[in-house]
């Protein structure tokens, strides 16, 4: 354990062969749990984290000293009850927050850079599954995640069957769209494009790409947000001025928040952890690994799904979460959905959307009743 | 719980497999999942009434019935339910097709626009009928395709469909309704009751 900055890391001595071809052995997973786990060990939930989240779900996080990613979700009494439930978060691999990195060592004591190996969803996912070992865990009762950590939901259950009674997979899709490696793809320019990026070695010289990188994320910040959201937030409301300075600062409120998203962000991340773990999104695609056929991902597993999509959502978008439901239905799986009505875009699942943190409670709370019956 | 419930409960066996198309605030599944372990789902096109099944614990998919049935496999649940729906969709026909694609059985209940009240409220009144199964007015019905118990028993009969075993209701009276007693039912029943198979 890293006490310095209270991360928890888990070693992982067993080798993981990777999609890319490569084995990794002897790396560190870095997590951290809320709650605890009872005698049964029938109350944990894994919770996996979106692009630029990491394990500090709730409360504050120790490293940026901010509210955890998923606070309005998970706590005492919330959606995710800790006075209930075991919830167990780790950092993917790819990440920055302890996890086994490309700002991590090779062997030879130099930083990987793009010298670390290229990861997936399912290598993320295969690193994770250590967790239920290390904690003794025979079966999750829950897994979810919202976005990628939907998608790291879906593999997780695809490779692990029988591993989760259930399964929430929110805002989300089975396979990355054109518009999303577009989006990714955007910001992996901004970032390499960055003159202190310096193919990946930046590190070895203290000179982070944090223009590049604060472009990535204003951009993909835009997409995580509705239209109408922006308008009515926003609008054309000026940035402490009566007028238009006829120049290119921050003339609108909209660019400053823009601005000020991506300075702060290049504070927490690693601009080389932004080009990997946006590349396994791009990867992902759940139906290609089993010929095309997304409901063969599912066919072995006994679990209850519960899926949640939300209606201003255009990155992924409703049709593509009921694409999930449609495949389940045809084999038969136990699957409920439901649309959540909300302006706050991709990110209503982070956010206070009581409709959304009502249905997630009362579903989790019913299904762990059913169970203990 | 509504007497038309207890009488869709009484058509099926315990331990099945149940699609309960339009199933409102779950009532009726939770009714069957409770007293027949049921393995029971929903199909539900208000958001508000989704919630309100899943705050009972109820497997409920939002969707629309005419647009989302396709999803299931032929034959993949033992028993379809739809429950004074059928008159409310763009393309009746089409849906009681889906119904009985997707189900071995279907069970659909229909308001009867034949009863007696309803008759005379048009007969004497002069104005579109309000009884306690077709509370709304006319401009604001979701009701676009109203018929008759007989209208039904005809339809489903030229369409090839296999009747079980249909029902009259008025209030707690259940009937049986067959082809000689047909018009007198279609008087004084309020609601039937089709158990069919295609």
């Amino acid at each position: 354990m890293n006490t310095e900055k209270n991360i928890k890391t888990l070693i992982v001595k067993k080798p993981l062969k990777l999609d890319c071809g490569k084995t990794i052995k002897d790396f560190p997973i870095a997590y951290e749990t809320y709650g605890s786990l009872n005698s049964k060990k029938d109350n944990a939930i894994l919770v996996f984290h979106a692009l630029t989240g990491d394990q500090f779900v709730t409360g504050i996080n120790p490293v940026t000293k901010k509210e955890g990613w998923w606070s309005y979700a998970v706590g005492p009494d919330k959606a995710i009850d800790t006075n209930k439930y075991f919830v167990i978060c780790s950092n993917v691999i790819g990440g920055c927050m302890g996890s086994y990195g490309p700002s991590d060592k090779d062997p030879d004591q130099k930083v990987f850079g793009t010298n670390f190996p290229v990861i997936t969803i399912n290598d993320m996912v295969n690193a994770q599954y250590n967790l239920l070992d290390h904690f003794g865990i025979d079966k999750l009762f829950s897994i979810t995640g919202g976005s990628m950590g939907g998608m790291q939901v879906l593999q997780f259950i695809s490779n692990f069957p029988d591993k989760s009674k259930t399964v929430i997979p929110i805002a989300t899709t089975s396979s990355h769209s054109a518009q999303n490696i577009a989006f990714n793809e955007l910001g992996r320019q901004a970032i390499t494009a960055d003159s202190n990026w310096k193919d990946g070695n930046y590190t070895s010289n203290d000179t982070n790409p944090g223009k590049g990188l604060a472009v990535a994320r204003m951009a993909a910040h835009i997409t995580y947000l509705s239209k109408k959201g922006l308008q009515e937030k926003f609008g054309r409301k000026l940035q402490e001025r009566e007028d238009l300075k006829f120049g290119f600062d921050a003339d609108f409120q909209i660019e400053s928040y823009l601005r000020y998203q991506g300075s702060v962000f290049v504070d927490r991340f690693d601009a080389n952890s932004y080009l990997y773990i946006t590349r396994a999104m791009d990867y992902f695609d759940l139906a290609k690994q089993f010929n095309g056929n997304l409901s063969e991902a599912f066919i072995s597993t006994k679990a209850k799904f519960f899926i949640i999509s939300f209606t201003s959502d255009w990155l992924y978008p409703t049709q593509e979460n009921k694409d999930i439901v449609i495949a389940l239905n045809s084999i038969g799986a136990d699957v409920g959905f439901v649309e959540i009505e909300s302006d706050k875009g991709h990110d209503s699942f982070l956010l206070d959307v009581p409709d959304f943190l009502s249905a997630l409670k009362n579903f989790l709370d019913k299904s762990y009743e059913e169970n203990k019956l | 719980m509504k007497n038309e419930f207890q009488v869709i409960a009484d058509l099926i066996e315990k331990d099945k497999k149940v699609l309960d198309v339009g199933c409102a605030d779950g009532t009726l599944m939770k009714f069957l999942k409770d007293n027949k372990n049921i393995n029971i789902r929903g199909l539900e096109i208000s958001k508000e009434k989704v919630q309100e099944c899943i705050a009972k614990g109820l497997t409920v998919i939002e969707g629309n019935a005419e647009k989302d049935l396709k999803q299931f496999p032929d034959k993949s649940f033992d028993y379809v339910v739809l429950s004074q729906t059928l008159q409310a969709f763009l393309n009746p026909e089409l849906v009681l097709d889906e119904l009985l694609r997707v189900g071995k059985k279907a069970i659909v209940t229909v308001p009867n626009f034949g009863y007696w009240k309803v008759r005379f409220h048009l007969l004497f009144k002069g104005t579109m009928p309000i009884t306690k199964t077709l509370p709304d007015e006319w401009y604001n019905t979701p009701n676009l395709h109203m018929c008759t118990i007989k209208d039904f028993f005809h339809f489903v009969k030229s369409k090839d469909i296999k009747i079980f075993k249909s029902l009259a209701l008025n209030n707690l009276n259940k009937s049986i309704i067959n082809e000689s007693n047909l018009g007198v039912k279609n008087l004084f029943a309020d609601l039937g009751i089709f158990l069919i198979e295609k």
